[in-house]
């Protein structure tokens, strides 16, 4: 069997959910990876999701994808950031159990329908006049796919520095492909570099742990996945530690052996993730960093020291761990290091990740200039879903900035590009307060159905939901007079005259427990089993008034992206738009009016310009 | 690519001289086609313009300014020719004919400008405005404007409001740094006296007051004069004037302009109650709704019968049956001009305290009403304990900035927010 609709290259987490969800969709899908055992395997920090990157892994989840479900099965550690601050900026994250977690996505790549996985060295791209046609092996086989998504993390070009040592390759201990990285720099590509780095392991059994605040999982019952029932895994607490003035004096004292500053490493690194060495250089007023100990499975042993992330020399890290409060005796059992790569610009991409310049081949995950699992797995997903629509005759879904935080993603790569390592945050989304972590299901699992790329499971998951929520609809607007309120004792005016209940869910002091005893009985019963729909409605209407007054941005927005600037648009020829507007335009290649609003530079005169014309552009073409 | 354009720039001929501009890639070729021969750029010369055939068509002062650092941001020039009307059909027929070249449309040079980034939306409509500028006052609000000041403090708002902005994404994003912790007390202060600035912004003199003028309406009972000074104050015999009651039927509206001050004055239909004239009975309607637009009110009747806040004035003190108005704030005879003056002083101090002071920006309507959103987003920020809820509103705040000079992007704040921030993983 050598022929397939779709090859994905690569088992990471863009490989995984590429794969999956192409396959999904029903194309015939193969999945190429050098190692068939590393597929699912997490390369870095031990933990999934966080502020912006839970937003993802439930946005993936959404669509039946895989890394939500993964990192519950491998989850030890469940915390969700922001708890203090409004619902749309909670974070789940978890810590995962690195050997769960991979075993967990091994399994569901196995036991999916369409998908089969091929173990082998990806050597080159078989191409006929200039679009993908296949993929040739290392071993000479040639496979047959008119889609090809490359999710091959750092490997082009990929360069290992730790202190004055340096080797070329992606993770240590593994080849990069010099082969296929040759031919897309035959390609003339835009090409940067960007640079990552990674803390060193300790041994866990050194960690003098009784000298150290702990923090616990949090004891709530939440999970990643929708379709997670429980959590699965004993939980464990992590440590907090500092990094103090000796740690500081030990790395200042050795930053000339840092590549960072030694000038071997000029690529630019991820100003919210910095090295320790770049944090104590620009920020050196702080006498500390925080750093979180995080344990990287049940059976292991390994500590991941969050916040220490350094390329200096073996002998340094060793000083400056030992400098740190509980670590005096810490053994250090993988020195930490930085990754310098080469990335595609990833402006070069359409919205559905293809290149614009070898059609049939997407790229997806750090090859774009990303940073981190959740972003990887969201681009592997978008790339999947639509190399299998090309194929299939079928439409991925349609997402938007005002409907996810994966299509924010995809839209500030393909029309800004990127200067550093992209990670999302949740600043980046203009419409944020509509899109909750929690309410991702409710965004996305419709289009997902309807696209065809959600399994019978979640379907009837969401089908149950939909219909709980038409249940619970007549209670939120069950109106209750402030007199009664007030006679309860809560804190409301009692001339406030009469209110659905969602209404008064928006009053200081006012919560659904305290009102429950004017709904009915059944009702109640409904509520009680459905907590986490309630809530999502009850934040619904907190946000109202907020979202309303958005709706008419929103209209605009859509709108203007109904306004297609297809792959062929004549930009030079719009009349009255100057050279530099021209130049930025064509090199970003914006689908819509809209997305032309957002490429950095553009004027909106020159945007009121481009409407007159691509009008009257569309209706003669 | 965009075509080129030419218009003729000055007054409509004939004039002295008449200035034809042209903008656009191809200008520079046309130049060298009319003329010839290349020229130093930004420098005056003289050279002979000719047509395809070669035959003279002027002398002209040409003037050659290659982009992008021009008025319009393309390479640019000028003919300064002179200004007859058929020298000025012969040039733009030569232009006309050079392939590429096209005539401009109205408003195309500015359009091109902002297109161009030269200018921004606030400092188009200042030029607008600065065009159609009639009076002293419009004109020095209107350069507030063109000028850039506007856009300035916009500017200036908008970087307050991205700091703040970035504060609040930080502890949004960044929470679980110790690097980042709660808002500082400041933070709120900052929001309160930036709101309270811009409340004051809003509820400046707008722009288009300068454009109206200043509303004076003159009221009284028939036959108490307001029509006689009326004339007197517009200086011209615009109202019929007689000895009836009643002549005057419908609102009569004048601008003029004393001491640079842009004034509207409205003659009214005497109110009375008890007319069974119809047609009279509609402008006594008309006076009525007058009074409600008025920014001052000249009351010619009895004293204490005029509308609240109304001046008193004692129109017709050289008359025979003049009825005293013991406290009225000006006494005067239209007929004779005495006091008249005094009156004027009195509107012109009035009216300066009530329109947009000289060279200060003043805001139109767009602009005011972008302006009122912005304000209210602030307020609304004020107090608001959920942070997230907060930032949405400064986010509304930012967007209104935008919407003022033209400009729309979440990219810079990022960066504010991460230049000032030590920000680990």
């Amino acid at each position: 069997m050598h022929s397939f609709d779709v090859l994905v290259i690569g088992g990471g987490h863009a490989g995984a959910e590429a794969a999956c969800g192409a396959a999904r969709m029903g194309a015939r899908t193969g999945l190429v990876s050098f190692d068939l055992g590393a597929i699912g395997a997490m390369s870095c920090n031990p933990a999934i999701g966080g502020l912006g990157k839970g937003h993802l892994v439930r946005e993936v989840d959404a669509l039946d994808g895989v890394i939500g479900r993964a990192a519950d099965a491998g989850a030890i550690h469940y915390r969700m950031l922001n708890r203090s601050k409004g619902s749309a900026v909670w974070g789940p994250r978890v810590q995962a159990d690195r050997v769960l977690f991979k075993a967990e996505v091994q399994r569901i790549v196995k036991a999916q329908a369409n998908l089969t996985l091929i173990a082998g060295e990806a050597a080159a791209l078989r191409l006929e006049g200039g679009r993908v046609v296949g993929l040739e092996l290392a071993d000479g086989t040639a496979l047959d796919a008119p889609r090809v998504v490359l999710c091959t993390g750092t490997f082009l070009g990929g360069t290992l520095f730790r202190g004055e040592e340096c080797f070329t390759g992606g993770r240590i201990g593994e080849n990069s492909a010099q082969r296929l990285a040759e031919q897309l720099r035959g390609a003339d590509l835009p090409m940067a570099r960007l640079k990552t780095g990674t803390p060193p392991r300790i041994d866990g059994r050194t960690i003098d742990w009784a000298a150290l605040p702990e923090q616990a999982s949090d004891d709530e019952s939440w999970t990643m996945s929708a379709l997670t029932e429980k959590r699965a895994n004993p939980q464990v607490f992590c440590a907090i530690t500092r990094t103090t003035e000796a740690a500081h004096d030990a790395i200042r004292a050795n930053l000339h052996r840092s590549p960072l500053f030694s000038g071997a490493i000029d690529a630019a690194g991820p100003r919210y993730c910095p090295s320790i060495e770049d944090k104590i250089h620009r920020f050196g007023d702080r006498d500390g960093h925080q750093v979180f100990l995080e344990p990287e499975g049940l059976n292991t042993h390994l500590v991941y020291p969050n916040g220490i992330s350094t390329s200096l020399p073996v002998d340094v890290q060793h000083d400056m761990v030992r400098a740190m409060a509980g670590l005096s005796q810490a053994e250090i059992v993988e020195p930490g290091y930085a990754v310098e790569y080469d990335h595609i610009d990833p402006r070069a991409l359409t919205p559905d990740l293809q290149l614009r310049a070898i059609p049939g081949l997407y790229c997806a995950g750090q090859i774009n200039g990303t940073t981190g699992y959740e972003e990887a797995a969201a681009q592997g997903l978008i790339a999947g879903l639509n190399a299998a629509a090309a194929e299939t005759d079928r439409e991925a879904p349609v997402l938007d900035r005002a409907n996810s935080y994966i299509a924010v993603m995809v839209d500030d790569l393909t029309l800004q590009g990127v200067s550093e390592p992209y990670r999302m945050l949740t600043s980046r989304a203009e419409y944020r307060l509509r899109l909750r972590a929690n309410n991702a299901s409710t965004r996305l699992t419709k289009l997902g159905i309807e696209a065809g790329c959600v399994a019978d499971e979640r379907a009837q998951w969401f089908e149950h939901r939909e219909a709980m929520r038409a249940v619970l609809g007549p209670l939120f607007a069950q109106k209750l007079h402030s007199k009664e309120l007030a006679d309860s004792s809560l804190p409301v005016r009692r001339d406030g005259g009469e209110k659905p209940i969602s209404e008064w869910l928006r009053h200081d002091g006012v919560e659904f427990a305290d009102l429950m005893t004017w709904v009915d009985a059944e009702l109640v019963e409904a509520l009680c089993a459905n907590t986490d729909l309630a809530d999502e409605m009850a934040e619904d209407a907190a946000y109202e008034p907020y979202l309303a007054r958005q709706d008419a941005e929103l209209r605009d927005l859509r709108a203007s992206e109904n306004l297609a600037l297809a792959g062929d648009f004549p930009f030079a020829e719009v009349p009255g738009l100057s050279s530099e507007m021209i130049e930025r335009l064509t090199s970003a290649s914006p689908p819509t009016l809209a997305a032309a609003g957002r490429v950095p530079g553009v004027t909106p005169a020159a945007l009121s310009a481009l409407l007159v014309y691509a009008r009257r552009w569309q209706t003669a073409a | 690519m965009s075509d080129t354009i030419f218009a003729i720039s000055s007054g409509a001929p004939p004039a002295a001289i008449g200035v034809i501009r042209i903008s656009g890639p191809e200008a520079g070729s046309a130049l060298r086609k009319l003329a010839g021969r290349d020229f130093t750029p930004r420098r005056a010369s003289l050279a002979t313009l000719r047509d395809a055939d070669g035959g003279p068509l002027d002398q002209a002062l040409v003037l050659w300014f290659p982009g992008p650092a021009t008025a319009t941001g393309e390479d640019l020039a000028e003919l300064h020719c002179h200004g007859g009307r058929a020298v000025l059909v012969a040039v733009s027929g030569a232009l006309e004919a050079i392939p590429g070249l096209r005539a401009a449309e109205a408003g195309e040079f500015t359009r091109r400008a902002f297109a161009n980034g030269r200018i921004d939306l606030a400092e188009a409509e200042g030029l607008g405005e600065l065009l159609s500028a009639e009076t002293e006052l419009q004109r020095a609000a209107a350069i507030q404007m063109a000028g850039g000041a506007f856009s300035a403090q916009v500017e200036e708002w908008r970087t307050s409001v991205l700091r703040l902005s970035a504060q609040l994404e930080a502890a949004l994003d960044f929470s679980d740094e110790d690097d980042v912790s709660e808002m500082p007390p400041q933070f709120a202060e900052d929001i309160g006296a930036l709101s309270q600035e811009l409340d004051g912004w809003v509820s400046r003199p707008r722009a288009e007051k300068l454009g109206e003028g200043y509303r004076v309406v003159l009221a009284g009972p028939p036959n108490s004069g307001k029509s006689t000074l009326f004339n007197a104050l517009i200086e011209s015999e615009a109202a019929i004037t007689s000895d009836i009651a009643g002549t005057t039927r419908d609102v009569i509206e004048r601008n003029v302009a004393i001491a640079s001050v842009p004034f509207s004055f409205v003659d009214t239909a005497g109110l009375r109650d008890e007319s069974d004239d119809a047609i009279e009975r509609i402008g006594i309607d008309r006076a009525r709704e007058q009074l409600g637009r008025a920014d001052t009110i000249l009351w010619l009747g009895p004293e204490g019968e005029g509308p609240d806040g109304a001046w008193e004035v004692a129109a017709m003190s050289d008359a025979d049956d003049y009825q005293a108005k013991p406290s009225a704030n000006y006494v005067l005879s239209a007929t004779t001009g005495a006091g008249v003056d005094a009156l004027k002083q009195g509107l012109v101090a009035a009216a300066r305290a009530a329109l947009p002071k000289p060279g200060e920006a003043a805001l139109n309507a767009r602009q005011h009403s972008v302006l009122s959103d912005a304000a209210q987003a602030l307020r609304g920020a004020i107090g608001q304990r959920d942070p997230l809820l907060c930032a949405e509103e400064l986010r509304q705040a930012r967007g209104a900035f935008d919407r003022l000079i033209g400009r729309t992007t979440t990219e810079d704040m990022l960066d504010t927010l991460f230049g000032r921030f030590c920000i680990g993983k």
